[in-house]
Order: structure tokens, then C-alpha cells, then sequence
């Protein structure tokens, strides 16, 4: 069976006139079963070719995994008919990582730190605050359904 | 991704993550600790040797599995995290909840 995952890679030779030298953009259907799939594809056709960025893999696997287990079971409620979009721009410097969900979308600051000692016990609430420790900054849209994560060259 | 287990000789299952701990296996580990559990073994060890990554739904997994152990009056160990993996558990404190030793040997000792 194909998967069903859409998948486009765009490459420059010299990066454009913004700096990007790689565009990786990945529609995903509202399926938990296809993120580990998402995350690969997107993780390998960006930093396929830059060993500077090798060191940024698993923070990058981590937080894709988690931006888009959001966007599937919170934003999307695994509606499949649904789906969630991918960009990542790789410039030389930074990876910028958007992913779009269909939902209403959420208000980021209304989740709290989940590490409070009371907290440590519960098997929930942990995906935002990963995000926030592991990326060098996060943006949402207005909406609160689209979340921007961008890695600095390490 | 997927998990073996195994018994060692001194009786202790040992649970093996091959591949990712993520939302989309998390529920299997779950059911696979409680089916050991429901088959009378209370010494559990999961070992990260082979794993890529976890998310927060595959450490949610863990809390979750550590608790279950605990009321059923067992102990669980985990080992083999690597840099970035015992990172995880840094950052979300959860180092402080589970006992983790640097190899599946040393673990295995400690029960």
C-alpha cells in the first residue's frame, strides 16, 4: 500500500535570496500510526548532506514527534479527514519546523510547566514543555494552531 | 520499533524498546508490562539499549507503567538511556521519579 504521506523537497544549489537552501514540506493524514513515518522523511530530507546540523537530529525527531502528536490528537482529533501540514526551512544558520493542524487551535500559554513535584506523577502534559526545552524558540499563530519551531545551528 | 522480552535467569522480565517509544506503540508496551504482570512477575526492567527516541507520550507511558507496578507491589528499573535520551528525563524531572542505572547489567543487580 502507497503511503499516505505527501512529500516535496525542494534544494537549491546557493540558498535564495531569504538565505533558504532547503524546503521540506509533508502532509500528513490525522493517523498516530503515520508520525514515526513523518518524522523520519522529514528529519532525513533535512539534513541529508549537512553534517553541521547532525548533531541537532534527535532534538529535531523529539519535537516533530511531539508537534505533531499534538496537531493529530488535540488539533485534528484524529478526524481523517483531517490533515496536518509540514514546512521546514532550512536556512544556513537556523531549521525553522511549522506544523498545521484543521482545529480551532489552543492557547499556549494556558498550559502549565509540568514538573512540579505534586505533577511528576501524572503520565500527561509534557509534549509543550519538551518542545520549549528542546528548540530555540517557539511561535504560534493567532489562532493557536500553528506552532513555528526554530533550531540554531549547534 | 518494537519491543522484546525476555526473562532473565534471576527472574526479572526485561523489556527491550527497539526503535521509538512514541504515541503510536505506547499503548503495546503498556499492555505487554500489565500482561506480565498479570501473569504474576513483579521485577521489570526496561531497557533503552536500542532506542532512536521517546516522546512526552512514550515517557507518559512510563509514568503510567511505574505506577501500575508500584500498586501492584513491584519494581521497575530502567537502563541503557544515552545522552540525549536520559536528557529527556532531565528536563522533565522524571529522573527523580524512576531508579536508572547505566546498563541492563547494572540494573539487573540493583533488584
Amino acid at each position: 500500500m502507497p503511503s499516505p504521506l505527501r512529500l516535496t523537497v525542494r534544494r537549491s544549489p546557493t540558498p535564495d535570496s531569504d538565505g533558504l537552501a532547503t524546503l521540506v514540506t509533508l502532509r500528513v493524514p490525522s493517523d498516530v500510526a503515520c508520525i514515526e513515518e513523518a518524522v523520519d522523511l522529514v528529519t532525513r530530507h533535512c539534513l541529508a548532506g549537512q553534517r553541521a546540523w547532525e548533531r541537532s537530529r534527535f532534538r529535531l525527531q523529539v519535537v516533530l514527534s511531539e508537534a505533531l502528536s499534538n496537531a493529530v490528537m488535540r488539533g485534528n482529533c484524529e478526524d481523517c479527514g483531517k490533515w496536518v501540514d509540514v514546512r521546514a526551512e532550512l536556512f544556513p544558520d537556523i531549521i525553522r519546523l511549522f506544523v498545521t493542524d484543521e482545529g480551532p487551535g489552543f492557547d499556549p500559554s494556558a498550559v502549565p510547566e509540568p514538573i512540579r513535584p505534586e505533577q511528576l506523577d501524572e503520565a500527561g502534559g509534557r509534549g509543550l514543555y519538551l518542545i520549549r526545552k528542546l528548540v530555540d524558540a517557539v511561535q504560534f499563530n493567532e489562532q493557536g494552531n500553528s506552532i513555528c519551531m526554530i533550531l540554531r545551528r549547534p | 520499533m518494537g519491543f522484546n522480552q525476555t526473562k532473565d535467569p534471576s527472574g526479572v522480565t526485561v523489556v527491550q524498546v527497539e526503535g521509538q517509544l512514541i504515541v503510536g506503540n505506547r499503548q503495546e508496551l503498556k499492555e505487554l508490562v500489565q500482561s506480565a504482570l498479570d501473569g504474576g512477575e513483579r521485577r521489570i526492567l526496561i531497557d533503552f539499549s536500542r532506542t532512536g527516541y521517546i516522546d512526552s507520550s512514550g515517557l507518559g507511558a512510563l509514568v503510567s507503567i511505574s505506577k501500575r507496578i508500584r500498586e501492584m507491589g513491584g519494581e521497575l528499573r530502567l537502563s541503557g538511556l544515552n545522552e540525549d535520551l536520559r536528557s529527556l528525563f532531565e528536563l522533565t524531572k522524571l529522573d527523580t521519579l524512576f531508579a536508572i542505572a547505566e546498563t541492563p547489567q547494572q540494573a539487573l543487580a540493583s533488584f
